[in-house]
């Protein structure tokens, strides 16, 4: 278990799904996938940022970046422990 | 040598009876959109060849040949007309880049009915909103979107079907649901198309304005002559063009250039339905040979971020032009594309309201980069002085851009509001609500919206709308809404609230709100930034000044300030 996967996923979850969708797993793909678009991803890295306390970079969120709930724990462990 | 050869040429003593010609279509005979894309394709020939080539995000594809689209498109239209829906009835098309999205709607038209296409992420009250002005009478949707349409079902007393294309065979079905399958469906071989004319509204495509609710644009059968002829010489799509239109059928791009035109064309088209990467943009290229790409200035910009060397791993030699649409195409994008892809992207103009291209650059004629272009052979285009509704004598002055209404695709009316279409008229000619100058060559140059309508990533958001959907959160007061530059979008929706008595500002809020309108609305319409604030400037009269707003975000000079309150 991984505690903040969990709360990515769950956000994501209640957030960008609906009700009776299929369940996403911490490897769904969430831009490619079309589950989150690219002007949701702002309100999911406000999220983040609210979140966690830190302030990832434009550069840095890119749709590689947020396409994942794994890929989006690389880069939040990235500016926490900054 | 390009299809449309020579500009100048082509424009001399042009009619619109090239194109009638090109497709056999007669004054006052029957014309049907969905029959011209798929029996008439089959009919000359061409049943075999590839139609679409369709792509999901896990990698899963679908490929349809002409005589598969023609069997599927009968298919659905039968299917509809067993319901019950009738000529003229509007049925909705609110899903993913799926087949069904692009067959179901020829099997609409094939039937007389009007399809009505909305972006699959609309939120429940900007689907309302366009459901129940149109008194749409079914929905073809996803199981995954079937819910917002369940939320304000009870609102909609119109709607007779919902009809889910992916339905499990298990989960039961609600109120007024049906489940249909295109797979298991046995195709029908031959169906009666309905005898639509010319004037047979078509399509229904909602727009939003600067002022007020969005308003649906009625087009008609007849749209599909000069939709064929821009996309043969704009396009410049030929027989053995492997096509990708890149935009969402929710837009009409996707359904002029992304359904219509190239099918009506006889050509081999891809759809890819999945999120955007550069990575998987530049893939799908190299994977289809795809060699006209028809692409928006926003995922271009997109695409110029994530960098030159990505472009070194793919093989896009199959490229052979590209065009673009939805906002002005900045003059560095076009440089990049001939630096990075040997070739100009060309920037094509036009609206929802006009149904095609208008305003284009075109193969053949030199590309200014930031420059819209020249006027469609046929449609005459101009500058009009805003004093004086007239045109200028003179070129190289900024004024409204405005167009001779009388191309074959102008929208016929916005949809139960006549009286918003004759406000798109001054002195005869219609406004598009653009600015622009002509330089002396005859060369259009955008110089802005005459509006405050929000063009971001192409699409137009009214601030009204948004505006409308923040007072609705319970912390809000007041609202404010104007677009902020962005280097990737272009603009982005920015609002300023003040709050009601007992809330407080507050990061949080913030995202609650952002999200708020994003559900209500949709992702395009949720305010990228939201500014809290005491008040909002104003009008001694209690207006709300939001050019004020908006200068202070371009950075332009805030004007006359001897109305505003407290100043």
């Amino acid at each position: 278990m991984d505690e903040l996967k969990d709360i990515v996923l769950k956000y994501v979850t209640e957030e960008y799904l609906e009700a009776d969708s299929d369940p996403i797993t911490y490897d769904s793909p969430l831009i490619s996938g079309g589950i989150v678009d690219s002007f949701s991803m702002v309100s999911l890295k406000r999220f983040l940022e609210n979140k966690y306390n830190i302030r990832i970079p434009d550069g840095k969120a890119t749709p590689e970046a947020f396409d994942s709930v794994n890929k989006i724990a690389v880069l939040v462990r990235e500016f926490v422990k900054a | 040598m390009s299809n449309i050869d020579s500009y100048e040429e082509r424009a001399k003593g042009f009619s619109w009876s090239v194109s009638e010609n090109e497709l056999g279509y007669r004054d006052g005979e029957i014309i049907n959109i969905g029959w011209y894309c798929t029996d008439r394709v089959c009919e000359q020939g061409k049943a075999s060849k590839l139609a679409l080539v369709w792509e999901g995000h896990t990698g899963a594809e679908k490929r349809y040949t002409y005589n598969d689209i023609r069997l599927a498109s009968n298919t659905i239209g039968a299917f509809l007309r067993g319901l019950g829906i009738q000529a003229g009835e509007r049925v909705c098309l609110f899903m993913d880049k799926i087949p069904e999205l692009y067959l179901g709607f020829l099997g609409i038209l094939k039937i007389g009915a009007i399809a009505q296409p909305l972006f699959s992420a609309f939120g429940d009250e900007s689907l309302f909103f366009r459901l129940s002005n149109a008194e749409t009478s079914a929905v073809i949707t996803q199981r995954k979107h079937a819910l917002k349409v369940r939320k304000i079902l009870d609102r909609l007393p119109h709607i007779k079907h919902i009809v889910i294309v992916d339905h499990d065979g298990v989960s039961p079905l609600k109120d007024r649901e049906v489940a249909f399958s295109l797979e298991k469906a046995g195709p029908v071989e031959r169906l009666d198309i309905h005898p639509t004319t010319a004037e047979t509204p078509s399509v229904l495509h909602y727009t939003s304005g600067t002022t007020g609710m969005p308003k649906g644009v009625k087009h008609v059968h007849y749209s599909l002559i000069s939709q064929y002829l821009t996309a043969k010489w704009v396009l410049d799509l030929r027989d053995d063009d492997i096509y990708w239109c890149t935009a969402d059928p929710g837009w009409v791009t996707g359904t002029s250039y992304g359904i219509i035109a190239p099918f009506a064309l006889g050509v081999t088209q891809c759809v890819m339905d999945a999120g955007f990467s550069a990575e998987a943009w530049y893939r799908f290229i190299e994977k289809r040979r795809i060699s006209m790409w028809y692409s928006a200035p926003t995922a271009i910009r997109s695409l110029m971020k994530a960098g030159d060397e990505i472009i070194g791993k793919f093989d896009l030699s199959s490229l052979r032009h590209l065009a673009s649409v939805g906002e002005p195409l900045n003059s560095e994008a076009v440089v990049w594309s001939q630096k990075v892809f040997g070739k100009p992207f060309y920037d094509t103009y036009w609206q929802t309201e006009t149904g095609c291209i208008v305003i284009s650059n075109y193969p053949g004629m030199e590309v200014r980069p930031g420059s819209m272009g020249k006027p469609f052979p046929g449609i005459t285009g101009t500058i009009l002085d805003p004093n004086r509704n007239e045109p200028y004598p003179f070129r190289g002055k900024i004024g409204l851009v405005a167009l001779k209404f009388d191309w074959p695709s102008r929208m016929r009316t916005y949809w139960n509001n006549e009286e918003a279409f004759r406000k798109k008229f001054r002195n005869g000619w219609y406004i598009t609500g653009d600015r622009a100058r002509i330089d002396k060559d005859g060369y259009f140059w955008f110089a802005g919206r005459d509006d405050d309508i929000i063009n971001t990533a192409g699409h137009l958001v009214s601030p009204f709308e948004v505006e409308s959907a923040l007072l609705e959160h319970p912390a809000v007061a007041e609202s404010a809404v104007v677009s902020k530059p962005d280097p990737i979008n272009l603009e982005v929706v920015k609002a300023f609230v003040t709050l009601k008595p007992g809330f407080t500002a507050s990061k949080d809020l913030d995202l609650e709100i952002m999200n708020f309108v994003r559900k209500k609305l949709s992702p395009l319409a949720m305010p990228q930034e939201i500014e809290f604030v005491d008040s909002l400037p104003k009008t001694r009269s209690g207006k709300i000044m939001r050019r004020i707003l908006h200068a202070r975000e371009w950075d332009e000079e805030i004007g006359d300030t001897s109305t505003l309150e407290n100043d």
